[in-house]
């Protein structure tokens, strides 16, 4: 199925995304937190020192969260827990590896460490999540070991724009790919920018070779709805929901909506729980171009 | 039974490892449903528990009100739990304890071989199978067959017409699994 895959069998990175599929991953950044998210049918958490818009707020280098807060995390938590580290920064992901963490995103969220490489995950037994913004970006990862991919979106806006538009320009450039001539498919690897061997394989499985989540923006039940029918298996949601009034219904409405993300009627009831309040938007030309996390790496 | 009629095969779909079964199913001569209500589960004639979050699966259960239609399933329909799903199924869960359906006498120990670092392949019957923070079986119940073990602990068990697995064969791209044909065996002697 895919070049990560030893021979038969899924390869045992890809496998525990296939266990987080149709589920909600949230951001926390207390212990306190971690249990909210459990309790409320969170598949993984993802333990921060921050949240996205607030990292927005601060400025400054946002940095892998501190060893200690990450363990009381992973203690409280029987679900996976994941953790960031910065875009390069292999020897903050050699100590996330060493806590023994289930997942690690290498995060356009944080500072990067290095503007023109990413970290070789291949030489990681933990699996790398990584997000992208296009067909190019996301093989590119992938050639470099990530063995799950996240759209990039525009984190702590509480706007899905820029998901959406990852997610639309992912799926279509699949599709040109599917329906390429063999011939072309050189080309078209050195116009995205990805490795041949793995263009290839997407045209003959017509999805990319590993699972596909979306990130970035996701505010409402509505917005997880919108992203799993757009084809994302399972939806990040980081400053939505501890930083809204009542983060346990909240949390519990967003994963409903996604377990029903077809079904208009349950993302409907999932949106009425949250009693007329969500949060605050940010329009993404109101962001100064450092702080558009999208454009970090390439 | 009709000779000639598929039997359908159920595949819980509020969370986790849904689509991965379908080609086993299929190759294994049976037809596949993901299924999320109560109608659903009427129009199957076996049911998979897959692998995913067993906390997760265990809320949207109860969110949704399925958890009577779910244990009427279990009494009359053959049922496979895998890693989460054993997980629902078992009589006892430890670390931590938590709520399940005791449709199986087993205890299960929740990641029990560990961390995600500790996710392994290894072969069951001679098939290569996943371990993904998957539990242990610590004990089995009186009636209980243990058709397969790893490391000295039951790992594919089986009473009446109740199994579970704490691994993963739906992962593997060699189909169908010895798994999901004596499962469907089993629903055919069942039928």
């Amino acid at each position: 199925m895919s070049q990560n895959n030893s021979g038969s069998v899924i390869n045992i990175k890809t496998g525990l995304a296939e266990m987080l599929k149709g589920g909600v991953i949230m951001d926390v950044v207390t212990a306190e937190q971690a249990k909210v998210a459990e309790d409320a049918g969170a598949v993984a958490v993802m333990a921060l020192e921050r949240v996205p818009s607030d990292i927005r707020k601060a400025g400054g280098v946002a940095r892998m969260s501190p060893p200690e807060l990450i363990e009381e995390i992973m203690k409280v938590s029987s679900i996976p827990v994941m953790a960031k580290c910065r875009i390069g920064h292999f020897a903050e992901a050699q100590l996330l590896e060493q806590m023994g963490v289930d997942y690690i995103d290498e995060s356009e969220v944080l500072t990067p460490a290095d503007e023109q490489f990413h970290i070789n995950k291949h030489d990681f037994k933990i699996p790398f999540v990584c997000g992208a913004k296009n067909l190019g970006e996301a093989l590119r990862r992938i050639g470099e070991g990530a063995a799950l991919m996240r759209t990039k979106g525009e984190p702590g806006t509480g706007n899905i724009v820029e998901a959406v538009r990852h997610m639309r320009q992912i799926n279509a450039e699949i599709r040109a790919v599917v329906n390429s001539d063999d011939a072309e498919l050189m080309t078209m690897a050195r116009d995205h920018g990805a490795p041949f061997e793995l263009l290839k394989l997407v045209k003959a499985e017509g999805k990319l070779p590993v699972p596909n989540f979306a990130a970035g923006g996701i505010a409402t039940p509505a917005d997880a709805a919108l992203c799993k029918q757009l084809g994302a298996e399972t939806v990040f949601v980081g400053s939505g929901i501890f930083k809204s009034d009542n983060p346990d219904k909240f949390a519990k409405a967003i994963v409903k909506a996604t377990a029903h993300f077809d079904d208009p009627a349950i993302v409907l009831e999932a949106s009425k729980e949250l009693g007329g309040v969500s949060m605050r938007g940010t329009e993404i030309s109101e962001i100064d171009e450092p702080m558009l996390m999208a454009n970090r790496g390439w | 039974m009709d000779r000639e009629k598929k039997l359908l095969i159920g595949v819980l779909a509020l969370q986790g490892a849904v689509q991965p079964h379908k080609a086993h199913i299929e190759a294994a001569g049976a037809d596949f449903m993901a299924v999320k209500t109560a109608a659903d589960f009427e129009k199957i004639d076996a049911l998979i528990l897959p692998g995913g979050e067993s906390t997760t699966m265990l809320k949207l259960i109860e969110r949704f009100d399925l958890w009577d239609s779910l244990a009427d399933q279990f009494t009359k329909k053959p049922v496979w739990g895998i890693c989460a799903g054993s997980i629902l199924l078992a009589e006892t869960v430890l670390s931590p304890t938590q709520k399940s359906f005791a449709a199986l006498p087993i205890t299960v120990e929740r990641n029990g071989y560990g961390r995600q670092l500790d996710s392994h392949h290894v072969d069951i019957n001679g098939y290569p199978v996943s371990f993904i923070r998957a539990p242990i079986i610590t004990e089995v119940g009186q009636g209980v067959e243990v058709i397969a073990s790893h490391n000295d602990r039951p790992a594919w068990v089986k009473k009446g017409h109740i199994m579970a697995t704490a691994f993963h064969p739906e992962l593997t791209l060699d189909f169908p699994s010895p798994m999901h044909r004596a499962f469907i065996d089993l629903a055919r002697e069942t039928a």
